[in-house]
């Protein structure tokens, strides 16, 4: 397997006042095309950070940060939402749908970043829409959903204009075991039958059993831990 | 990548979202409309006033005061005067061979207004036989001209709308004398329809004026033939007076009621502009701050900080247009054709109608937009450099 991401000698300091701290201080990592991998870790320690380096939300101070191939870490702010719009599926804990739109208008907008004719969208949205099982509640607004369902619509969301590449900010961390274990199901089916590579941030251990493997996050460098 | 759509979708959220601040925004919308409406209120005053003024005086007619003085009421002519104006160049003779020239006085009497039941000032004008001819808009629609040398008035209809007991057939008392009614004249849309006329003789020996007269209105044979008049008029030794064109007098006293209007109306429409500034512009940050996450999801998807912006700004704009919309409504309903009355020049009432009219609409409206677009601006701008952080979108 070829890495889908490489992280080369990364730095990432914060500004607290005067003095700087250093999350990252040469962080090396590669993440193989097709992985499922977990990042557990203190609070604290850098995981949602990394997340926001790793999916061009935030900038390194230092190093190189390579997608498939590609440079990223000197892109420009515009070229940076080009890029995520095409190659990242962003999921959140609070699953951040915007309240005033259906769930198939909230699965839509990052379609609203393409040329795609409005026909095109709706199939999309219909497809991926299917994938997490709603298709059904297509014209519900978000606060008619459950926690569970409105992580769906977000998952739909991530993948509707299909990256290669979806990151996880503790995806479950607001849901009931069971309704968990299924968003982790439906996960784990992105990445084995469609092939997406995910990195998820999780607290929870049970939830990193389903990941392919698991990194631990401490002070600013990983050890692996194997199920 | 669309930005169009991407901006077009941002906008909507933006507008579908103002129900959830929805107090907020109604309050914005209202301040928003009080100011169009009493802008428009003020301006709609004050073109109706100007309308009246400027279609009071004619081209053609030449009026004429004693030199340095601006109305009518502080002027003053002798009867030799009115006499050698009659001879002056280019001046229009009339059916019975002679100019076509009337000196009058301007008196000021008090009488009640129907509205308030409080005294107000009114114009008592003495006019001689040429009165009706010098003023080609006004004509008696009741009764009859006042005769020579009698103790007649006639009232103008704006006059009788707006004071008690001059119905035709009334008397009236103004000091010492009584007045009989005879007759009603129409002159629409000018200050004279504001008037009471009686014979000039009478009102000269009432008001112990001797036989001088304050202004002479001449007739000129066309309004190319005025320059040669005011040349004589200012230049004959026994004149010395001050000619210029009824309409380029009544047309400065609308210069003047109009700058009374602007150094009140604009100032106030502008200082409650102010404070509907501060509302929208806490009403936008607060729709910002409360979509913060919103926002931040949408940068982190990939939408532009430009987008962000614009639905901001959009939404101030929206806002400002639905209250200029119910402002320009509650004024137009109000106010609109309603007939006023305003001291016009010399402390006398003139009768006008309220006309609101495209060009102030245009203003107000105006208005309204750039507290929306100032309103939008700084709280749009925010929300453009609202970083893409998952911690923020969290
Ligand atoms: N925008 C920021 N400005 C300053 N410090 C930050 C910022 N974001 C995170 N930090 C700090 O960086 C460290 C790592 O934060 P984070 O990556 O959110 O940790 P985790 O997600 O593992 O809990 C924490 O000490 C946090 O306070
Ligand atoms: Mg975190």
């Amino acid at each position: 397997m070829s890495a889908l991401i490489q992280l080369n000698n990364v730095t990432k300091n914060y500004r607290r006042g005067k003095e700087g701290i250093a999350i990252f201080d040469g962080l090396t990592m590669s993440i193989e095309k097709g992985d499922f991998v977990a990042i557990m870790g203190p609070s604290g320690s850098g995981k949602t950070t990394l997340l926001n380096l790793l999916g061009g939300t935030d900038r390194c101070d230092g190093g190189q940060i390579i997608f498939d191939g590609e440079r990223i870490d000197g892109y420009s702010e515009g070229q940076l939402a080009a890029w995520r719009a095409r190659s990242v599926g962003f999921i959140f804990q609070f699953y951040n749908l915007m309240p005033v739109l259906t769930a198939a208008q909230n699965v839509e907008l990052p379609l609203m970043l393409t040329k795609l004719p409005a026909k095109k969208r709706r199939d999309n949205v219909a497809t991926a829409l299917k994938i997490v099982e709603l298709s059904d509640r297509a014209k519900h607004k978000p606060k008619e959903l459950s926690g569970g369902q409105q992580q769906r619509v977000a998952i739909a969301r991530a993948i509707v204009s299909d990256p290669k590449l979806l990151l996880c900010d503790e995806p479950t961390g607001d849901l009931d075991r069971n309704t968990a274990n299924d968003i982790l199901r439906t996960l784990q089916q992105l990445n084995r039958e469609l092939g997406k590579t995910i990195i998820m941030v999780t607290h929870d251990p049970e939830a990193a059993r389903f990941a392919n493997r698991t990194l631990h996050l401490d002070k600013g460098s990983f050890a692996e831990v194997t199920a | 990548m669309s930005l169009m759509s991407q901006t077009r979708s941002v906008i909507a959220m933006n507008v579908r979202s103002i129900p959830q601040r929805l107090w907020m925004s109604l309050a914005t919308v209202v301040s928003i409309a009080l100011v169009v409406a009493v802008l428009l209120g003020f301006l709609s005053l004050a073109n109706g006033f100007n309308q009246t003024l400027k279609g009071s005086g004619a081209p053609d007619v030449a009026i004429v005061l004693r030199e340095g003085s601006e109305a009518e009421l502080n002027s003053t002519l002798s009867r030799e005067q009115v006499d050698l104006l009659g001879r002056g160049p280019g001046v229009k003779i009339g059916a019975d061979g002679r100019p076509i020239v009337s000196g009058e006085l301007l008196m000021v009497v008090d009488g009640i207004k129907k509205s308030s039941r409080t005294k107000a000032n009114m114009p008592l004008r003495g006019v001689g036989a040429n009165g009706l001819l010098v003023r080609k808009q006004a004509k008696i629609s009741q009764g009859r001209m006042f005769s020579p040398g009698s103790n007649e008035i006639v009232v103008g209809a704006g006059l009788l709308r707006e004071f008690e007991g001059f119905e035709l057939g009334k008397s009236v008392r103004f000091g010492a004398q009584t007045w009989r009614v005879v007759g009603v004249f129409e002159a629409p849309g000018t200050v004279f329809e504001s008037e009471l006329w009686a014979d000039a003789p009478v009102v000269q020996s009432l008001f112990k004026r001797g036989t001088s007269f304050q202004t002479a209105r001449v007739v000129l044979t066309s309004p190319t033939a005025l320059p040669a008049f005011v040349a004589y008029a200012k230049s004959e030794p026994r004149l010395q007076l001050s000619a210029q064109s009824e309409l380029d007098y009544y047309a400065a006293q609308a210069e003047r009621s109009g700058l009374l209007i602007r150094y009140f109306g604009w100032p106030l429409g502008i200082i409650m502009a102010i404070g509907a500034l501060a509302g929208a512009l806490n009403t936008m940050y607060a729709s910002v701050s409360s979509r913060a996450a919103e926002i931040a999801t949408l940068r982190v998807i990939g939408f532009s900080g430009f987008s962000a912006f614009m639905g901001t700004m959009v939404e101030a704009l929206v806002l400002s247009a639905i209250g200029a919309l119910l402002g320009v409504t509650i004024c137009a309903i109000g106010f609109n054709g309603l007939s006023a009355s305003t001291l016009g020049a010399g402390f006398t009432q003139v009768a006008f109608r309220v006309q609101i009219g495209p060009e102030i609409i245009g203003q107000a409206v105006t208005l309204a937009l750039i507290i929306g677009l100032v309103g939008g601006i700084f709280p749009g701008w925010r929300a453009a450099r609202q970083k893409p952080l998952l911690a923020l979108a969290a």
